[in-house]
């Protein structure tokens, strides 16, 4: 017998037995701390020298636990991967014992995790997709019957929700909405100047701040900020309440979920934020101006008067018009993948995420729609 | 106690997704009983319990509860059998947002035209009732675990339903606390004439307030034996529903 190496937890010697046999003499502990060793050390062992039978000696092994118990069970395959033969010998009862719930993993009981080829995955996605837009196609349905009740039974419309609602969609976005139309405005109004200059056209930078914040970008500068305060935090809201049962208890009190809470939110969300996109036109207009009064030298009244000569009532409710159905959209896809969650902690953060990325693709995607529209049919 | 069946469960097949979890369960509760749903982890317990409140639908059969089938009936008619329903879920499912107080008022300010002094009042009888008077003001996530099974029972109890639903009304409590509100089942029950449906895997408490107890098995998909707990702790034969009660296979 020659020791070929020793540890402080564990030691082996390894002897050649005739007729091209190994026999392993273990030592000391076999745990996680040296498993993934033992299994390097013996399975090269097994590949250079090819045993024909390989003896494993546990006399003197004083711990045994299963991931001791797994380097018996990768070397017994190996082994009979190669042809070769595998036994223990002189194990003591604790270790057999370890060994014996390893004995109960079959062969065949462990599957193999394939990734599952590419058929299988398309057709889960697909049926995962078909799924979804079942539920969104009912979830439609759901709120638009939601609605109509609430209409026809103004009683039951959670009013307090809905103005509260109101005031975390609209009045607490207002900061943050006017500085940034008003840095928009600025922004344009610079751009713009540069080149209008040129013409010595300096006026109707007025006109395309006007113009250009009450048509597209005051309706959808709001629309994307409410999306990531209001959209994120109605599917947050939804979902934590789906997770903790509190939409069953809804439910079984006799509420109808939907009604009691997408309506409010949805409700809210249309009135506020046409109205805010009205205070970011006036904070972008007012952006323009102080670029125009500061920089471009035109009067304030100049100023004024040319915005109010090009800019139409009908630019005006456009943009709201938009807004309007922005809310609309922003809202109802928060509601629903609150709605849609479930499992755990980390399906609500997803439920977030997708709330606000697809508010948002959704709000680009119908602004072109309404770009089209304006276009060809107005 | 009056020997009318309050719930009628008749050939119930349930499963998710195609996969069958219990199929030909058929039992009845009687109005005024106490009658718990026991069985393995795993054995379709919740599963049966979503189904007696109307969250769930079943594959096929029914359930009858008061006379309405909740099982082929429409919207209308499962409002109608959840306002004579109470619900206490595992986790008390109280609504985070609201105060201990507003909670228990939600279903009593929809659907009472009761004050809003009145509905105070009465919220604080329910409060009293489950010992958490003074607590009116706290919110769900400022009270301990057993505070809010009891909120939540105020909250379930708020109507005075006919029928109170518990889902594991004990998981995760201690055993005095849990113990008190096995004592306050039993008086709500008493006094009310509540019946009570809790699923629940305390041995201890079973006996002690149950007065018939079902026992859902995984393998057979369904019940097992169904009779007083205490005449099948000590009497069965079966040696599944001895293993059951004795706490080894
Ligand atoms: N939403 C679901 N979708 C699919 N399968 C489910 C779902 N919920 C439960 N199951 C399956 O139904 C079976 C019964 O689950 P159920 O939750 O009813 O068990 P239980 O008796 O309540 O167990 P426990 O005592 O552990 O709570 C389980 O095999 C589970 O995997
Ligand atoms: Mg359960």
């Amino acid at each position: 017998m020659k020791p070929l190496s020793k540890s402080e937890s564990y030691g082996y010697e390894i002897s050649e037995v005739e007729a091209g046999g190994i026999y392993i003499f273990l030592r000391g502990r076999m745990d996680s701390s040296n498993a993934s060793q033992l299994i390097d050390l013996f399975g090269s062992f097994i590949k250079d020298r090819h045993p024909s039978l390989l003896t494993i000696d546990l006399k003197k092994v004083s711990y045994l636990d299963d991931f001791g118990a797994l380097v018996l069970v990768e070397l017994r395959d190996m082994m009979s991967s190669n042809g070769g033969r595998f036994q223990l010998v002189n194990a003591r009862e604790e270790v057999l014992y370890v060994l014996h719930s390893e004995n109960r993993i079959r062969p065949n009981s462990l599957i193999k995790a394939h990734p599952p080829s590419v058929f299988v995955r398309y057709g889960d996605a697909i049926l995962r997709y078909a799924a979804d837009v079942k539920y969104l196609i009912s979830f439609v349905g759901s709120v638009c019957l939601a609605f109509a009740y609430s209409f026809l039974h103004p009683r039951s419309l959670r009013l307090d929700d809905t103005f509260i609602y109101m005031q975390k969609t609209g009045v607490d976005a207002l900061p943050i909405v006017g500085l940034l139309s008003f840095l928009l405005g600025l922004i344009t109004a610079f751009m713009s100047s540069v080149q209008l200059q040129q013409f010595g056209a300096d006026i109707y930078v007025a006109s395309l701040v006007a113009l250009g914040m009450s048509r597209e970008l005051g309706p959808i500068m709001t629309a994307i900020l409410v999306a990531g305060r209001s959209g994120s935090s109605f599917a947050a809201e939804i979902a934590t309440m789906k997770i903790s049962e509190e939409v069953d208890a809804l439910f079984t009190m006799g509420f109808e979920p939907t009604r009691y809470l997408v309506v409010p939110k949805i409700l809210a969300s249309v009135i506020v934020v046409p109205i805010l996109t009205l205070f970011s036109d006036l904070f972008a207009i007012l952006g323009g101006l102080t670029v125009g009064v500061l920089v471009l030298n035109i009067t304030a009244s100049a100023y004024i008067s040319q915005t109010l000569m090009d800019l139409t009532l009908f630019d005006v409710f456009w943009g709201v018009f938009k807004s309007a159905v922005f809310a609309l959209q922003i809202s109802w896809i928060g509601c629903l993948r609150g709605f849609r969650v479930d499992g755990g902690a980390a399906s609500v953060g997803r439920a977030t995420t997708s709330a606000v990325v697809s508010s948002i693709f959704l709000i680009i995607v119908s602004d072109s729609v309404f770009a089209i529209i304006l276009r060809y049919w107005i | 106690m009056e020997k009318d069946p309050i719930i009628e469960v008749k050939q119930l097949r349930a499963g998710y997704n195609g996969n069958t979890i219990l199929e030909q369960v058929s039992f009845g509760v009687l109005k005024g009983e106490v009658f718990v749903i026991m069985g393995g982890s795993g054995c379709g317990k919740t599963t049966l319990f979503k189904h007696l409140v109307g969250l769930i639908k079943p594959v096929s059969g029914s359930i009858i509860i008061d006379g309405d089938d909740i099982a082929h009936g429409d919207e209308t008619l499962l409002r109608k059998v959840l306002r004579k329903i109470g619900v206490l879920y595992q986790s008390a499912a109280l609504f985070n947002s609201m105060t201990i107080a507003e909670n228990i008022a939600l279903p009593i300010r929809e659907y009472t035209d009761l004050s809003e002094k009145s509905i105070d009042t009465l919220v604080k009888m329910k409060l009293t009732l489950v010992n958490l008077d003074g607590y009116e003001n706290y919110l769900p996530s400022e009270i301990s675990g057993g505070m809010k099974k009891r909120a939540g029972l105020a909250r379930a109890m708020a109507l005075n339903p006919e029928i109170l639903f518990f889902d594991e009304p004990s998981a995760g409590l201690d055993p005095v606390a849990s113990n008190e509100l096995d004592n306050l089942i039993i008086q709500l029950n008493k006094n009310l004439g509540t019946t009570m449906v809790i699923v629940t895997h305390e041995l201890r408490s079973v006996c002690h307030i149950a007065h018939r107890a079902i026992l859902l098995d995984k393998n057979k998909k369904g019940i097992l034996v169904d009779g007083d707990p205490r005449y099948l702790r000590d009497h069965s034969t079966d040696p599944m529903v001895k293993a059951f009660f004795n706490g080894r296979s």
